[in-house]
């Protein structure tokens, strides 16, 4: 696969814009699910992970094709996430209104301090409830743990991605199991 | 478990990254036989991290792949220009060269002082040259921004530009060529640039 996506990389470079249709075409599930468990919204998901492509695609000239392309992708998608969770912060209140619209429930509204009422928790579907629990994780062990369990890449890929010591994803990751695992106990 | 030493739980979390030496991960299983807290505790992380991974897998929504390539910047006509250029070197620097040598063409052109080449028989009258009656003339004639007027015998080219050429009983041996236009102006000297670089060759 790599080949081909280096292939692909050459032809963009070349100024063959098409050839970045089978890029997006390849990486555009994972991303877009990077995305979404970070930021529990689909269209803030497919908002910034659309954003991540086209700024891989004006990027691409600095990527270095002896490394792996979906770990600068997937660092370009994750700072971006973590951009848009910083910035949502103060306006979620404004979020909240616009709850119900085009398949969005009110889980997704969720920011990560906010807690529901024990009994509505029990009442969620299994899928909701694990989204409502990664959202509520603080960003940095939520981006962790999503990279981790959901995307399953190796530590040292996600020390990559995040541009993070080895040992301190280690240290999130065991964090996060333990926070995540308070959550799910306070119920 | 408040009596645990706390790198028992980094043993844990250790095992579950997987990367637990195998000395570490003895004294875990021993503890864990010996103490239900730590039990219970490795179990809560082994369901945390199963109840995580039961997370459905999340698809993009359709067309997202057309989606991002209409938000990509059009840069593909300045690439494509580029490539052109690239693969053409010959037609794009024949062009540079044609476009500076019409701009000094031109500037010789813009240029509206009259002047003839010096021959001994001909008479300057004003902005008007003649070729007397029963003189031969040897050699080209090039008269600019004036008129020629052949009575006589020219043995040779004639050339007029930005002029006009009057002959009745003329004898010319050579081409007769008028000029008085810019594209034309531009022809000619191209041609007689070429006509000398030419003759370089079969001298």
């Amino acid at each position: 696969m790599d080949a081909l996506v280096n292939k692909r990389i050459k032809q963009v470079l070349k100024g063959d814009q098409n050839a970045f249709s089978d890029i997006v075409s390849l990486y555009q599930h994972k991303l877009y699910q990077i995305c979404y468990r970070m930021l529990g919204n689909k269209q803030e998901a497919e908002d910034i992970s659309q954003e991540a492509f086209v700024r891989a695609y004006i990027n691409l000239h600095t990527f270095d094709q002896k490394r792996k392309f979906s770990t600068w992708l997937y660092r370009i998608a994750t700072n971006l996430c973590i951009d848009r969770i910083r910035k949502k912060k103060p306006d979620y209140y404004l979020d909240a209104e616009v709850a119900g619209t085009d398949g969005l429930n009110m889980y997704s509204q969720i920011a990560s301090s906010e807690q529901l009422p024990e009994e509505t928790v029990q009442q969620m579907e299994l899928q909701d409830r694990i989204q409502y629990e990664i959202s509520r994780l603080p960003d940095k062990y939520r981006s962790v743990i999503v990279l981790k369990y959901i995307e399953e890449l190796s530590l040292q890929e996600i020390s990559d991605i995040l541009d993070m010591p080895l040992g301190t994803v280690k240290t999130r990751i065991h964090r996060g199991r333990e926070a995540l695992r308070k959550q799910l106990n306070n119920l | 478990m408040s009596t645990c030493p706390q790198y028992i739980v980094d043993y844990m979390h250790e095992y579950l990254d997987g990367d637990i030496s195998r000395e570490h991960e003895q004294q875990l299983k021993k503890h864990l036989q010996e103490c239900t807290d730590c039990r219970q505790h490795m179990h809560e992380l082994s369901d945390t991290i199963a109840f995580v991974k039961s997370a459905a897998h999340i698809t993009a929504p359709p067309h997202f792949e057309d989606k991002v390539m209409k938000r990509l910047p059009k840069g593909k006509n300045r690439v494509g220009i580029q490539k052109w250029f690239r693969r053409h070197p010959i037609i794009v620097a024949a062009a540079v060269f044609f476009l500076f040598m019409s701009a000094t063409m031109l500037s010789n052109y813009s240029n509206e002082e009259f002047s003839v080449t010096k021959q001994p028989n001909l008479i300057v009258d004003g902005q008007t040259v003649i070729v007397p009656e029963g003189e031969v003339v040897k050699g080209d004639i090039i008269v600019k921004n004036g008129d020629l007027v052949i009575e006589g015998e020219v043995d040779g080219n004639v050339i007029v530009i930005n002029g006009e050429y009057m002959a009745s009983t003329a004898v010319v041996t050579g081409e007769i060529e008028e000029i008085d236009q810019v594209f034309e102006w531009i022809w000619y000297e191209t041609k007689a640039m070429v006509n000398n670089f030419m003759d370089l060759f079969e001298e």
